[in-house]
């Protein structure tokens, strides 16, 4: 596709991402500073929620633990901070270390041939194994380099600074603009990626994996692909993440998490991002405002809203939306044609 | 004629091929030929062999032995889109097509395996053309009748401009007009490509047939013309029997 019809096919994220910059700028003028510190942590949230709607709503793979690759992040991420005494290096190591390991994981279940249901319960496994294994790291003998796994307490993560200026650090309200920065540039590159013959064919083979073979398309290669980089983008949620909330825990890797964020995406629309992604902020807060009450427990709502969605909603929100303004934009098209027709005629 | 047929390339040879399942022997020692620019058809009664065979050649079922070369290159445990990479377009006998996605999108995703974004675009709206799909462009092939996904599949293969086509069941499930037309886009593909039809349709393969190999319990009874199976004796046995 040339430039205009890939900005053609763009100009919906590019709107989102325009609102996202205005909010970027005005938020900290008029929220209060726990409210920016708190939308933070939504943010890296949203984040993990994109990478899924990525791979999931996009390439069709159910990854259980998308979690995993977020968590690794934030892990990989504080560590290297930790021994290089600097956050920027840092980043890079993240995305580095849970994409090479996504890649890894990628290849012996895509080349294997290993489908649908069981990729899901492989990569939750994989996920919870992550969960066990680092609660067990408490200790002094357990550590990488200079940083403490510190078993289920986890490891205090070094505040992002400047690029390569460790003196100066980022304080709360500069992690916000990094936060949202970081989400409004991931969402724009997912909105492009899928417009990319790489995208396209990704889709392709999540319609019909045999047809894309058929054309002679290695679908193998296109889903190992879309995983690692969605892996990516997760670990960049989970680098703001461990920012956000100052420290990172064996608990991200729980299946709680892992299943929250395929709630996220079920509830905001597979096969759109910017579902995903509002609905992260929406149960994000919802949750927060129950948290503040005792009656009625949390994940008890948490639950009702899902079944409310696969029942009542199946496609999500985004979607449902969509079609709905599609539906009444149609006729109104339909009529304004059929009335030039006339005038032509006349 | 045999010696005018031998000097024409072999584009597709099977030695030996067989494909058991268990003590099922589907596919049993076939010995196959097909030469450039021919167009064959497969026929036998159900459970022949057929869509086995058919199976085997485009990688979707690995062969117990025996071996497949299509124009020089061994195919036989060859994945699926490693032979469609050769040039080979294949049409399977359940409509195969992007459901989710428009017309156009399911085109251009066969166009642009082969072509620059540019090329792709224009060899798209070429295909759409050639197959008449222009007033069904923007709808999503999901919502589509299942003559017209056939089209579609059908495009798909047109769009990538094999050398070879594969094709099983064309005219499953199309009207007879519709039958008709695929039996024409048949005979154009030829001129260009070599194909194999897996068929079932009698009159279908009267409109295209050149050459008809016979299958017969996993084995290939007779190859002749389609006149000469009709009157062969054994031929109208096992297939043309019950229906002639």
């Amino acid at each position: 596709m040339n430039g205009n019809n890939t900005l053609r096919q763009m100009r919906p994220v590019l709107v989102f991402a325009f609102i996202g910059v205005v909010f970027m700028f005005v938020a900290p003028y008029v929220l209060q500073l726990f409210t920016i510190i708190n939308l933070t942590t939504a943010i890296a949230l949203a984040v993990l929620a994109l990478s899924l709607a990525l791979v999931w709503g996009y390439g069709g793979i159910l990854c259980f633990g998308q979690v995993a690759f977020f968590g690794l992040g934030a892990y990989a991420y504080t560590i290297a901070a930790i021994n290089f005494g600097g956050s920027t290096w840092a980043i890079l190591v993240a995305i580095m270390v849970a994409s090479a390991f996504a890649a890894l994981l990628g290849y012996f279940v895509f080349f294997g041939r290993v489908s649908d249901v069981y990729l899901g319960v492989i990569t939750l496994t994989v996920t919870l194994i992550f969960f066990s294994l680092i609660r067990r790291t408490s200790g002094p003998e357990y550590k990488i380099g200079n940083a403490l796994m510190g078993g289920f307490n986890g490891i205090t993560s070094p505040p992002l600074n400047l690029p390569w200026d460790t003196s100066s650090f980022l304080f709360p309200e500069h992690v916000f603009y990094v936060a949202m920065a970081a989400l409004i540039l991931c969402y724009v590159f997912c909105g492009w990626l899928v417009t990319t013959h790489f995208g396209r064919v990704c889709v392709g083979i999540r319609e019909n994996e045999l047809r894309a073979e058929l054309l002679g398309y290695d679908s193998r290669l296109y889903k190992l692909g879309i995983f690692t980089v969605s892996a990516g983008i997760a670990a960049i949620g989970g680098v703001l993440f461990c920012n956000g909330v100052g420290r990172i825990t064996p608990d991200v890797f729980n299946l709680y998490n892992a299943a929250l964020t395929i709630i996220w995406v079920i509830v905001g629309g597979r096969g759109t991002l910017i579902g995903p992604i509002a609905a992260t902020f929406g149960l994000f807060y919802l949750t927060s405002a129950l948290g503040g009450q005792s009656v009625l427990n949390n994940n008890l709502v948490l639950g009702v809203i899902l079944i409310f969605f696969v029942l009542l909603v199946p496609k999500g929100v985004a979607p449902t939306l969509t079609d709905w303004f599609t539906k009444r934009r149609k006729p109104r098209r339909a009529n304004r044609r059929r009335r030039r027709s006339q005038v032509n005629k006349a | 004629m045999s010696s005018a047929r031998d000097r024409r390339e072999v584009i597709v040879e099977t030695r030996n091929l067989s494909m058991h399942f268990g003590g099922v022997r589907a596919v049993d020692q076939v010995d196959f030929t097909l030469f450039d620019k021919e167009l064959r058809c497969l026929i036998g009664p159900n459970g022949a062999g057929k869509s086995t065979f058919f199976k085997c050649l485009t990688g979707q079922l690995s062969p117990t032995f025996g071996e497949v070369i299509i124009r020089g290159d061994d195919t036989t445990r060859a994945e699926t889109h490693e032979i469609a990479g050769l040039g080979v377009g294949i049409k399977t006998q359940v409509p195969n097509v992007f459901d989710g996605l428009t017309v156009d999108e399911n085109i251009w995703l066969s166009a642009r395996r082969w072509h620059k974004a540019k090329r792709a675009r224009t060899l798209t709206a070429e295909t759409i053309e050639r197959l008449k799909l222009g007033d069904i462009r923007r709808e999503v092939v999901g919502r589509l009748a299942h003559g017209q996904r056939q089209w579609v599949e059908l495009g798909m293969v047109v769009a990538a401009e094999p050398w070879l086509v594969l094709l099983d069941e064309p005219a499953a499930g199309m009207t007879h007009e519709e039958t008709a037309r695929t039996a024409e886009l048949i005979k154009e593909i030829n001129t260009e490509a070599a194909l194999i039809v897996v068929e079932h349709d009698m009159q279908f393969i009267r409109m295209i047939s050149q050459q008809v190999t016979v299958f017969h319990e996993g084995q290939i009874l007779m190859e002749d013309t389609m006149e000469a199976i009709s009157n062969d004796k054994r031929a109208r046995e096992v297939y043309l029997g019950h229906r002639a």
